[in-house]
């Protein structure tokens, strides 16, 4: 008998309607674990890697880990795996939220979607019975009114919602799987890809457990990582009650918040974006994913007046008052990034992010782009509809309603940035890796996260390797963020230990607290299975060359690990880490030689039969 | 009733909705994690940041123990819970019926109810809140919902008037 897995899964062909329940490959099970991993073999052994996204031939999965519906701390995450549009390269979008333990209490730990329906349609999944469900009546409908009608319509309490909006219905390039109204499977573009699947929304409720092999020792494992939690000051005090938002001042005073397209690294009144202004101002409550001790969940509500301020009159459900976010990628991307320092802006245009269904990380880069493109004339008004310059909150809640839905120009900024420099001549204008734009740390002046983002497997991205911790917060020791020195094998020991967190089913953020020598026995216990450190830590150097080798057949290669010009060659110009530029050239070649591949990026055989992949 | 005994006391204000005490429910019950078996259940009030646990309030006057016709629901005399004898019980589920509050159940796969029994006196869910919103705490019986109590009896006070 499995514990922590369930053992079945679900395999649903939208062309046909067809539905099959089959055991999981345990194998594949025990040497990828969940979430990421298992779900990221599946892909693999199932996909050819060089098919259009967008078309029927692309699978969508949803994972869950080992430990995702047990009362693990933060044990709510499912990951999203396919081939993602905006990148081209396999996607791992994660979410919290109740979705995935949900779907794991119905009995099933992936969900397999193929092909594509006739019709709109919607998935209701109630334990065993499992039905496709017309989806006209609420194709076109934000998020949160798609949540509510089908919970309406299913009628029995306690449904789980994951879902697209009006953004993956028109294939924005960066649009996200909604859950939980609030919480988002979010880059790459998997929300466009479940809209080119005619697929609006997954209800999920189920009534079963989640077995576990040690149910004693398991739970006191838990209570000790949890008791961790609660006394680490980060965890316990700074996330509760700032949210990742505490981040603003910290990165910007150190020098690493990129501002206005990555033009300057610190943005004057950052304070007014920042965590502490928005819980002295905006912040109703925190909120919990499920079994979270952290609940960094930020619900805020606008006063009337301020709320006034940014009315958007064209989609009337769209004008709200209340919601939830932004977070720090939100704020950084559409705040610092944009040049703006309105709060209630940020607010605005978050909410409608969240309610059409797109990421706010990409959507705010891509109009940072755009403001530069602007304002250094290629760009003008016929061509944008309005003025987008930078600090104009007027511009960024208009655009991120007309990028939702695809109207005027949004229409061009729902490309993403990569596509839109390209169209208007200036590539070097595209701040971002594989097609996908960075996150809110600069990585001129923290070079860890350069190599992090530039090796990263699905494009740009923070949450594959956070050497943030180690550069800014010491965890799990102090490293310098300027060196090079010793960063190749800091971000692979990242990356590698991410991917093992990314398939238990786990929050990364439990991370700021807690180490892989905590999570390992509720792993073991878990599971049954006699994991130790090393053979865990394989099993995430596993699931990354996995990753890699998908992505090289579908056509990538040691020439996509870069970044763009302007971190190479345009320093930093001011703060503490004033003249610095990525150095990542100095640290790629010894990245390669640590990972077991060759000096042009590929795994060698040796590698992967050591790690059975051969 | 005026004695002091340890209660459930739930301050819906410190939840922030993570639903660790239904796992820990359910672990007690079932050595597994299956919410839909816990006896403490939490209501989420989307966007209103609104979060209510709520569990058997173990009722001086109790209606389910009234209502049961064998006689199957028993008073703990070490912690006061109204406890579900199983060897008793029949599987009629006129005590789910007769509770105001929704919080005596019944399980399909036994064909017993099942409610809350304080856990002998060492509540799981109240170990398992991580922000202190479910307390295992000494009070004054009839006072366990805090100050949501007081907002309670005002508004029955109000009715009585026959205000709103």
């Amino acid at each position: 008998m499995l514990y922590g897995w369930t053992g079945t899964l679900l395999r649903i062909d939208l062309s046909t309607g067809k539905v099959a329940k089959e055991p999981i490959n345990e194998a594949w099970a025990r040497d990828f674990l969940g979430g990421r991993g298992l779900g990221a073999k599946y892909l693999y052994e199932e996909m050819d890697p060089r098919i259009d996204p967008l078309s029927p031939d692309n699978k969508l999965i949803f994972a869950t880990g080992p430990l995702t519906g047990t009362n693990a701390s933060c044990g709510a995450r499912y990951m999203v795996i396919t081939k993602g549009p905006l990148t081209g390269t396999i996607t791992t979008s994660n979410s919290g939220g109740h979705w995935g333990p949900q779907l794991k209490f119905a009995g099933y730990d992936l969900l397999i979607l193929e092909g594509k329906a006739e019709r709109p349609c919607y998935i209701n999944i109630y334990n065993d019975t499992v039905e496709l469900r017309p989806a006209e009546h609420v194709w076109g409908k934000t998020v949160s009114e798609t949540e509510d009608l089908i919970r309406e319509e299913l009628g029995v309490p306690g449904y789980v919602i994951a879902c697209i909006g009006p953004a993956g219905e028109r294939l924005v390039k960066f649009a996200c799987i909604m859950n939980d109204k609030h919480r988002a499977a979010g880059r790459s573009g998997v929300g466009a890809v479940m809209g080119s699947k005619n697929l609006k929304a997954i209800a999920v409720r189920g009534t079963g457990s989640v077995n576990v092999a040690d149910p004693e020792n398991f739970m006191r494992s838990v209570w000790g990582a949890k008791k961790i939690l609660k006394e680490n000051p980060v965890t316990g005090q700074g996330l509760p009650t700032y949210g990742t938002e505490i981040l603003v001042n910290v990165i910007n005073e150190q020098g690493f918040l990129p501002t206005n397209n990555f033009q300057m690294s610190q943005m004057e009144g950052a304070e007014n974006i920042s965590g502490e202004r928005l819980h002295d101002t905006r912040l109703v409550a925190n909120k919990a994913c499920f079994a979270c001790t952290i609940a960094c969940g930020r619900v805020t509500k606008l006063p009337d007046d301020a709320a006034a301020k940014y009315m958007v009159t064209t989609h009337a459900r769209n004008w709200k008052t209340a919601g939830e976010g932004p977070e720090y990628e939100n704020a950084w991307a559409m705040g610092a990034d944009c040049g703006i320092d309105d709060l209630d802006a940020l607010i605005k245009a978050g909410w409608i992010a969240n309610d059409l269904g797109m990421d706010p990380i990409s959507m705010g880069a891509t109009l940072a782009a755009a403001m530069e493109l602007y304002e250094k004339g290629v760009l003008n008004d016929q061509i944008t509809g309005m003025p987008l310059r930078f600090g104009s909150g007027a511009a960024l809640v208009a655009m991120a309603e007309k990028m939702g839905y695809r109207e005027g120009f949004g229409n061009e900024l729902a490309e993403g940035s990569k596509r839109l420099c390209d169209k208007y001549g200036h590539p070097e204008f595209f701040m971002g890796v594989k097609g996908q734009e960075f996150p809110a740390y600069d990585p001129r002046g923290l070079q860890g996260m350069g190599i992090g983002y530039a090796t990263s497997n699905r494009g740009a991205c923070h949450l594959k390797a956070y050497t943030v911790a180690a550069e800014v917060f010491g965890i799990p020791k102090k490293v310098e963020p300027a060196a090079t020195e010793g960063k190749a094998e800091l971000t692979k020991i990242f990356q590698d230990a991410t991917s093992v967190v990314d398939a238990t089913g786990l929050c990364l953020f439990l991370t700021f607290g807690i180490t892989l020598d905590d999570i390992l026995p509720e792993v073991v216990y878990g599971t049954g299975i006699e994991y130790d450190a090393a053979s865990v830590m394989q099993v995430g150097e596993r699931i990354w060359n996995l990753e890699r080798l998908w992505n090289q057949k579908a056509g990538f290669s040691g020439k996509d690990d870069t970044l763009p010009r302007r971190i190479l060659a345009e320093p930093i110009t001011s703060g503490p880490a004033k003249g610095q530029v990525s150095k990542f050239g100095d640290m790629l070649p010894e990245y390669y030689r640590l990972r077991g591949w060759t000096p042009d990026g590929q795994p060698t055989a040796s590698k992967l039969i050591e790690l059975g992949l051969l | 009733m005026t004695d002091s005994k340890r209660i459930l006391r739930i301050i819906p204000d410190k939840c922030t909705g993570c639903m660790q005490c239904e796992l820990a429910c359910s672990w007690v019950q079932t050595g597994t994690f299956q919410p839909a078996r816990s006896v403490i259940r939490v209501n989420i009030f989307d966007e209103l940041a609104s979060y209510a646990p709520y569990t058997c309030f173990q009722c001086n006057e109790a209606w389910c123990m009234t209502a049961c016709p064998v006689n199957a629901i028993a008073i703990n005399p070490a912690t006061g819970a109204k406890v579900v004898l199983d060897e008793v019980c029949v599987g009629c589920a006129l005590c789910t019926i007769a509770c105001p509050f929704g919080t005596v159940f019944y399980n399909p796969d036994t064909h017993k109810a099942f409610k809350c029994n304080l856990c002998d006196g060492d509540p799981a869910c109240a170990k398992a809140c991580p922000t202190g919103a479910i307390e295992w705490a000494e009070a004054p019986l009839g006072e366990w919902v805090g100050p949501w109590a007081e907002q309670i009896n005002a508004s029955y006070q109000e009715a009585l008037k026959g205000g709103v």
